[in-house]
């Protein structure tokens, strides 16, 4: 295997797990299953690649720019959609999901800028985009995003987030507005898919709306849940194993999607709660260990204890 | 009665009304209660009385009528009587967070803890108006410096301390790092008074807090009940089934049936009025 198949996979693991890291806090930690992801990701790579192309911009400003107009439709679906109650939100991320990668499959565009002639041509879509997406360049992106998850997780924010997800009533009762809390969700799961979106532009070198198809959605979903609700380690693992697993099948052929459905089952079944179960890698005894938190070593009271210490 | 009840009204209602479709689930309701009291809400099932904490809490719209806490109006049905006659009024409907942050906590009667989060964590969630650092406050986290790098870390820690406070009050202090889920039944109706009472509240709402409890487990409560009450200064409104815990602990009792006002008066006065009895009993076969 050379280095440039390797580092091919590793690019796209990197931009992966950022729309994963980003549908986790959408869905692992607010409990709202979104069915449209691609959609965000469909956007972010059109105007990533009609700032570059079209207008010149600078590949990480455009990046910034993708991220940020992805974050403004999330708003905006948001406010319409983020009412509605588990099943009937994810139809509606559904239905938007595709309603995207539709509008880019009719949409004809020419734009003349400076000299520069950019032709968008529906479901044939862009070629030759220039590839500025390195490894080193997404290991960065990718590991900034990482730490400030952790860190806005580990924050009220987060902690809001997470009492949605457990009972939304109860949180609404303790103060909470619930309504913001999903919307932060929300916004932040559409600026790491539109970034992402960016990335895989520039990696792949060409875009076209049947790459933002709703399987690319529920693959996304899968990880998520494959690694473990609520947990960012748990999405950071699902991703790199889910994204290699296909390559290190290439063995069986035309079997490999088979194995890849029997691995996901095989692992929903030994561990129903996904990878990590929710946990993190601090929670972990060996890492706590390491790390001087003697939190999980200490015995916990059983409820025998408790029943005694009542009466 | 003794000192701690003060003449203030915390919580009117004023003839509140609300009906689902052609069910009227509360009738022409009207009390008020006074700072410091704790005020019982019985009737057999059925009556309306969780259908009222609903309205309070502003989970339902009113049909009629008006609430109004501390002195302002919470809820407002287009429909209010001032006088005699009803007369049309601007619709008001809070959201329940906002209702809340004005210093309303509650409990429910099928307990609903955040139940794969830690006990900590529990009530450390309900803390969260004590902290107003924003997104990005969360992301510098430096422990010296000036005010606002620091923020993060000097309100985390103080969340932190408060919640630790009020678990060593209720007792559950040892169980902190359990989940909510695994917690023994009693525990966890402990625990939802401890996270309600983190919101700092001065009027706190009990729903069945002693649903499914023991005898001894209902008197500790009642005990539980009136420590908090005295040491937070909190006026409470209790729905309870267990006569036994309500006549003991409330100051005054309002009985529904219904979902129409049945009677109001002391504990003494209510276990004594006819009517009360024959909506709990039935009514003497006359011969």
């Amino acid at each position: 295997m050379s280095w440039y198949y390797i580092e091919g996979i590793l690019i796209q693991s990197c931009y992966t797990m950022l729309i994963v890291l980003g549908l986790s806090i959408l869905t692992g930690y607010t409990g709202m299953f979104s069915f449209g992801h691609a959609g965000f990701v469909c956007i972010g790579a059109y105007i990533s690649v009609i700032c570059t192309m079209a207008l010149g911009i600078n590949y990480w400003i455009s990046l910034l720019i993708s991220g940020l107009c992805a974050m403004v439709l999330g708003a905006l679906l948001g406010r319409i959609t983020l009412n509605l109650k588990g099943d009937y939100f994810c139809i509606a991320t559904l239905g938007v999901g595709e309603a995207i990668r539709l509008i880019f499959n009719n949409l004809q565009l020419e734009l003349n800028v400076g000299g520069k002639h950019f032709v968008l041509d529906g479901a044939k879509g862009v070629a030759s985009v220039p590839l500025k997406t390195t490894f080193v360049g997404s290991l960065i992106v990718v590991i900034f995003f990482l730490i400030a998850t952790t860190f806005l997780m580990n924050s009220k924010h987060g902690r809001n987030m997470l009492a949605v997800r457990e009972d939304e009533l109860a949180a609404q009762m303790s103060g909470i507005n619930t309504f913001k809390s999903k919307m932060l969700a929300m916004c932040m799961s559409a600026l790491y898919a539109g970034i992402a979106g960016g990335m895989l532009a520039h990696y792949f070198g060409y875009i076209q709306p049947r790459m933002f198809m709703m399987v690319k959605s529920t693959e996304y979903t899968i990880m998520v849940i494959f690694g473990g609700m609520g947990s960012i380690t748990g999405s950071v693992l699902g991703t790199l194993l889910l994204c290699a697993l296909p390559e290190l099948l290439r063995a069986v052929g035309d079997w490999r999607l088979v194995f890849y459905g029997l691995a996901v089952v095989v692992i929903m079944i030994v561990r129903p709660k996904g990878l990590m179960g929710g946990k993190e890698l601090s929670d972990l005894p060996f890492i706590a260990k390491l790390l001087g938190k003697n939190k999980a070593a200490k015995k916990l009271p059983t409820s025998d204890n408790g029943k005694e210490a009542q009466a | 009665m003794s000192e701690r009840i003060r003449d203030e009204i915390v919580l009117k209602l004023d003839r509140v009304t609300k009906r689902f479709g052609g069910l009227a689930a509360v009738d022409d309701v009207s009390f008020g209660v006074k700072r410091g009291e704790i005020y019982g809400l019985i009737g057999p099932n059925g009556a309306g009385k969780t259908t009222i904490f609903n309205l309070i809490t502003g989970v339902y719209s009113i049909t009629e009528g008006e609430i109004s806490f501390l002195g302002k109006t919470i809820g407002r049905g287009p429909l209010v009587y001032r006088g005699e006659k009803p007369e049309k009024a601007k619709l008001l409907q809070l959201k329940p967070y906002e209702v809340m942050s004005r210093g309303m906590a509650r409990t429910f009667q099928n307990i609903r803890l955040f139940k794969s989060e830690t006990v900590f964590n529990n009530v450390l969630t309900a803390c969260h108006a004590g902290a107003d650092y924003s997104i990005f406050g969360a992301l510098w986290r430096w422990t010296k410096g000036p005010k606002w790098l620091t923020k993060y870390r000097r309100q985390e820690a103080e969340l932190k301390e408060k919640t630790e406070k009020l678990l060593d009050i209720m007792g559950i202090l040892e169980y902190k790092d359990m989940l909510a889920v695994n917690l023994p039944y009693g525990q966890q109706r402990k625990l939802e008074i401890a996270r309600a009472l983190a919101q700092d509240p001065q009027f706190l709402l009990l729903d069945e807090p002693a649903a499914g409890m023991n005898p001894e487990e209902t008197i500790a409560l009642m005990e539980l009940i009136r420590e908090v009450r005295d040491r937070f200064d909190l006026t409470v409104l209790i729905i309870e089934h267990h006569m036994d815990l309500i006549m003991n602990v409330s100051d005054r009792i309002f009985v529904l049936n219904f979902g129409k006002p049945l009677a109001e008066g002391t504990p003494a006065e209510i276990q004594k009025n006819h009517e009360v009895i024959e909506a709990y009993l039935g009514k003497e076969d006359e011969l």
